[in-house]
């Protein structure tokens, strides 16, 4: 491997990663219940619950390591964490 | 406000990363970043991939504070520090061991950097060593349990006092299962001038074992015990404390964790918890936390 002048790399460069191949559970989104709250995008570690314009939320399946937080601490249960089917 | 990119090599639930990212949502994105040796670095960093979109430099273990100097002052020698907020992200091992000496130099001269210990209370990345921030009881490969080991046998470094000390206009404790005053901490930090210094608890679910999906809650469960006290010192006084309502007892916090399971098993644990909930009883009336 050529190592660049000083060790530079692409800034975000880690997105060639797919780390959503690492889960065994997977967060299901139940719509109705969320109230927009947001404290699910605010925790995942992995930057991958993203609020939308509307307040809702989307889960970024190819990197979500399925570490169950947004589940634990979604104070109206509208993420279920379930088995990944393979 | 950027945050880490996705992809970084952090286990499931990892509170280095979630640390790292209330830090950039809170410090904007003039900033330059300087991370230890670490699971940070190491997580975020696998060359020659980053997940950092700020600028951001790695050196060395022992470090960081130095590094984040000499940066805050070349920038301020070529005219060229501006608004720029100079941060430097470091794990307990190298903040409490192994960097104390340049962190405490930095502090002394003065610098205007923000440092952040985060907290996760052993050396993760080489397999949970005890280090400075391991608390009492602890197990880890170099403070195992045993035949005749109750865990770690020294109490967790008072650094936030050590930081204090030196006269800094901001020193506080923090925990990332608060994301908002961990925010609100950084914001304040990084808007005063001079060296400041953000010690925030991260539960490790790898190094403490427990579930990824409990990180926050067991950081809770520390502050609502009194064993992580939250408060604030500007230039040596205590200025805030988050006051303690219906406070726990320690065991609520031990027990659902791994490394303390032996307190509960062996014979003699209760004694050690006794222990441990002195170490929270000092605390409520040291802070005065009630
Ligand atoms: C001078 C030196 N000694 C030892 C190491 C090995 N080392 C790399 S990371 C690390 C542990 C870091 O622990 P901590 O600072 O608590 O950060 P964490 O990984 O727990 O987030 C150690 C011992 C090193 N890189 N350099
Ligand atoms: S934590 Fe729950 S209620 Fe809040 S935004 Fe996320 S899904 Fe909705
Ligand atoms: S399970 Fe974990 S990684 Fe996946 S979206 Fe929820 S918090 Fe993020
Ligand atoms: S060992 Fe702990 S700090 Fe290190 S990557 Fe895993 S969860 Fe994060
Ligand atoms: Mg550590």
């Amino acid at each position: 491997m050529k190592i660049a002048i000083g060790g530079m790399v692409e800034p975000g460069s880690t997105r060639v990663n797919k780390t959503g191949s690492w889960r065994i559970y997977r967060p299901l989104y139940h719509r109705d219940k969320c109230i927009k709250c947001g404290i699910c995008s605010m925790l995942c570690p992995d930057s991958s619950v993203k609020a939308q314009e509307d307040g809702y939320v989307i889960f970024d399946y190819e990197y979500c390591k399925g570490c169950g937080i947004c589940a634990y601490e979604c104070p109206k249960d509208a993420i279920e964490m379930v088995l990944e089917e393979k | 406000m950027s945050r880490l990119a996705p992809g970084h090599r952090g286990c499931p639930g990892c509170c280095d990363a979630m640390a790292a990212n209330f830090v950039l949502e809170a410090a904007g994105d003039d900033i330059i970043v300087v991370s230890p040796t670490g699971c940070l670095e190491v997580m975020t960093t696998p060359y020659p991939e980053s997940a950092w979109e700020v600028p951001w430099i790695h050196s060395l273990f022992e470090n960081a504070a130095s590094v984040a100097a000499g940066i805050e002052s070349a920038l301020k020698a070529l005219g060229r520090k501006g608004n720029t907020k100079i941060i430097a992200l470091a794990g307990d091992g190298a903040t409490m061991d192994i960097g104390t000496l340049g962190l405490s130099g930095a502090f002394e001269r003065g610098h205007d950097i923000t440092y952040v210990c985060i907290d996760n209370e052993a050396y993760m990345n080489t397999g949970v060593q005890r280090s400075g921030g391991t608390p009492y009881g602890a197990s880890t490969t170099t403070s195992p349990t045993g035949k005749e080991s109750f865990g770690n046998r020294t109490q967790k470094k008072n650094m936030p006092a050590i930081m204090a000390a030196h006269g800094a206009p901001y020193v506080t404790t923090t925990s990332i299962s608060y994301p908002k005053d961990m925010m609100r901490k950084v914001k304040k930090a990084v808007d005063i001038e001079g060296p400041c210094y953000i010690h925030a608890h991260a539960p490790c679910s790898t190094g403490w074992r427990f579930e990824s999906s409990r990180t926050v809650e067991i950081g809770k469960l520390a502050v609502e015990t009194a064993l992580w006290p939250l408060y604030e010192i500007e230039y040596s006084e205590i200025t805030g404390v988050k006051k303690i309502k219906n406070r726990k007892p320690v065991e609520d916090y031990l027990k659902a964790q791994g490394r303390f399971k032996h307190l509960f098993t062996k014979e003699g644990g209760e004694k050690e918890i006794a222990k441990i909930q002195d170490i929270a009883d000092w605390n409520v009336k040291h802070y005065e936390l009630e």
